[in-house]
């Protein structure tokens, strides 16, 4: 196996007196579709700020392709930046920008292109979401919730980044729509070879489109891939993912490993 | 990133090496748009030697190849075409078949009509806005009007306990700058009329100058000034982000009108508030005016209480104090008017709080210059 494109070791978060993570370790190799799961209030937001450099941990190092971003000044830290794209839970689009703005931003602040090329770019990441053309003048006030989440999706990836992270992608959007953004996750982490890395609570979207997951339990995580995850016998993770609600789910994406072997194919 | 060029019998060969990617874009683009496409019959490309081919470097690739095709150029590919090429034409190519939507380049909507734009266009253009604004801030005072009106009836509807949190925001923690201004002012108007007066040997109006400007005029428009910075703003920013985050249309579907939770208590807490603040602005006022005519004029205190006394009608102090709820009227409308109109974005926000305090600011002013002038009919 190639090295891990990221890599947590010993990570450890507190809150004042609450202890968040005690020793979460995390490994996501390239080309995966990684699922990050827990509880509401396990901390999966916070190991996400974790990684992505917003949150000082504690303890324990974040590795993003072999260099660790705990001991970085803010110059390398940029560097790093411009390698991974990030979409957040509500998109957090710059509301004054339209889409093509939005989506060109990153652009403009690392590289000096010329504005007819950057526009041509940003269109094709636009439309590469699958955002008609004609979004790309409006301003997220104008866009329904999955066009929000499909335009910071295209936002993410203006940089070419090799590396994505959702949160919660499909939260909110009706059961049509998200399946439509699980396959939009597929098609990206194919046609580009991106590593993908997201927090989901939906677990149709887990069975469809993650190869490993990582359950936040016990301020730990324990990864597996989908289909060996499901039997570990931590009882939190038993209920998870033998719970009422999984059930249909499971059978929606054919016993849990459907999704995850076509993945593994790409 | 770079391409190695190559001129055959048959055309030009491309070797196309290193990074691919959107860091060397703008390079490859140049080095590309450089090729001599005249007389070239066909293109052969390799792209073996690319470490890495991004979306982008792609993207400049087949700008290129479609410039040479155009060129008539037959472009071909040492083994299989990339991937990446492919992905960019089904990208690009759906959306023709289906509703023909324009490219992006032209997808800003048109704002107003351009072609009749000229001076007399935007004279009636902003005639009629102006016109509106003025009919909607109208309609926005008649509703808070009535809303207070229909909850005098009680207590409750009445929000003491709001209320009272907007009398000791917008009025208590602003007492000491407030106080502070009171003071300057009152050095302000003593030195300049000291200066003046003190060569007619009158100093003694200087008393009544610093007397009669402050509890009239100074005491009461600098603290609606200084008030309408601080409130004005905060009602139209905390109004306007909870706009933004649909907490005022929560309201509304709650059953809940927003006037009377969110409006009329701003309103009544600042018109309990900036009467309050007028007075102490006088009294600071005054007692600087007291310590100022001590230490500059040598004026015993005895003389400078008698003064005033003398100085001031039973009316001075009321016709400043009386304005104090007016303004404040107008300032919490400004604001809160304009926060209830942010729709949509931060810019918007922002635009709506800096348009509040100048309106708070400019009606305070001219509201002002109708009392000084109807004081002057009614002779007080």
């Amino acid at each position: 196996m190639r090295d891990p494109v990221i890599e947590v070791r010993g990570l450890v978060n507190r809150f004042g007196s609450q202890l968040i993570h005690d020793g979460l370790e995390m490994e996501v190799g390239e080309d995966e579709v990684f699922g990050i799961v827990g509880g509401s209030g396990s901390g999966k937001s916070v190991l996400l700020r974790s990684i992505l450099g917003l949150q000082h941990p504690e303890a324990g190092t974040v590795r993003i392709e072999g260099h660790d971003i705990t001991r970085m000044s803010e110059a390398q830290l940029r560097r790093i930046k411009a390698r991974y794209g990030v979409a957040f839970q509500s998109g957090a689009l710059y509301s004054g920008l339209t889409v093509l703005q939005n989506v060109q931003l990153p652009m403009v602040e690392y590289l000096d292109l010329e504005s007819a090329v950057r526009d041509e770019l940003a269109l094709l990441k636009i439309r590469l979401v699958g955002l008609p053309a004609d979004a790309a003048g409006k301003y997220p006030a104008e866009l329904s919730g999955g066009m929000v989440k499909r335009a910071a999706i295209a936002r993410a990836l203006a940089l070419d980044p090799a590396l994505l992270f959702l949160d919660e992608p499909t939260s909110g959007l009706d059961p049509v729509s998200a399946t439509a953004f699980d396959e939009l996750v597929l098609f990206l982490q194919k046609e580009l070879k991106l590593t993908i890395v997201m927090i989901t609570h939906d677990l149709d979207s887990i069975f469809r489109t993650c190869n490993r997951v990582g359950v936040i339990v016990n301020r730990r995580m324990e990864s597996d891939t989908v289909d060996r995850i499901v039997d570990h016998p931590n009882p939190w993770i038993q209920e998870y993912f033998h719970g009422e609600r999984a059930r249909g789910a499971r059978i929606a994406a054919g016993t849990g490993g459907g999704g995850a072997g076509d993945g593994h194919g790409a | 990133m770079s391409v190695e060029v190559r001129r055959t019998a048959a055309g030009l060969q491309l070797e196309l090496v290193g990074q691919w990617g959107l860091w060397e874009a703008e390079a490859a683009r140049a080095q590309l748009a450089a090729i001599d496409l005249n007389a070239v019959r066909a293109v052969e490309v390799s792209t073996r030697g690319v470490e890495s081919l991004e979306l982008s470097g792609a993207w400049v690739l087949r700008e290129f190849l479609q410039r040479a095709r155009a060129a008539g150029a037959a472009v071909s590919f040492q083994g299989t075409p990339p991937d990446q090429l492919r992905l960019i034409d089904e990208t690009l190519k759906e959306p023709q078949a289906g509703s023909g939507t324009v490219p992006a380049a032209a997808a800003p909507a048109a704002e107003a009509p351009a072609a009749e734009a000229g001076l007399l266009y935007d004279i009636g253009h902003y005639a009629v806005r102006a016109w509106r604004d003025a009919e909607l801030s109208l309609a926005f005072l008649g509703r808070t009007c009535v809303t207070l009106l229909s909850s005098l009836g009680s207590l409750r509807r009445l929000r003491p306990i709001s209320v009272a949190r907007h009398v000791y925001d917008t009025g208590i923690t602003a007492v000491p700058i407030v106080a502070l201004i009171g003071f300057l002012v009152t050095v302000i108007i003593a030195y300049l009329s000291a200066q003046q007066l003190r060569g007619l040997g009158v100093d003694i109006y200087v008393v009544d100058l610093v007397t009669i400007g402050v509890l009239r005029e100074l005491g009461v428009l600098l603290t609606s000034i200084i008030t309408a910075g601080r409130s004005a703003s905060s009602y139209a920013a905390e109004l306007g982000s909870m706009q933004l985050n649909e907490e005022v249309d929560a309201l509304i579907a709650t059953g809940v009108d927003p006037f009377e939770v969110l409006v009329v208590p701003r309103v009544l807490g600042f018109m309990i508030a900036l009467p309050l603040l007028t007075i102490i602005a006088d009294l600071v006022g005054l007692t600087g005016g007291a310590l100022l005519c001590r230490y500059l004029l040598d004026m015993p205190l005895t003389q400078y209480i008698n003064r005033v006394d003398e100085a001031i009608s039973p009316t001075t102090f009321w016709v400043g104090i009386l304005k104090a709820p007016v303004f404040a009227v107008l300032i919490a409308l400004a604001g809160c008017y304009r926060g209830m109109q942010v729709r949509g974005s931060a810019r918007e926000l922002g635009h709506k709080v800096t348009v509040a305090v100048v309106q708070a600011i400019f009606l305070v002013i001219l509201a002002d210059a109708l009392f000084a002038i109807v004081f002057m009919k009614m002779d007080i």
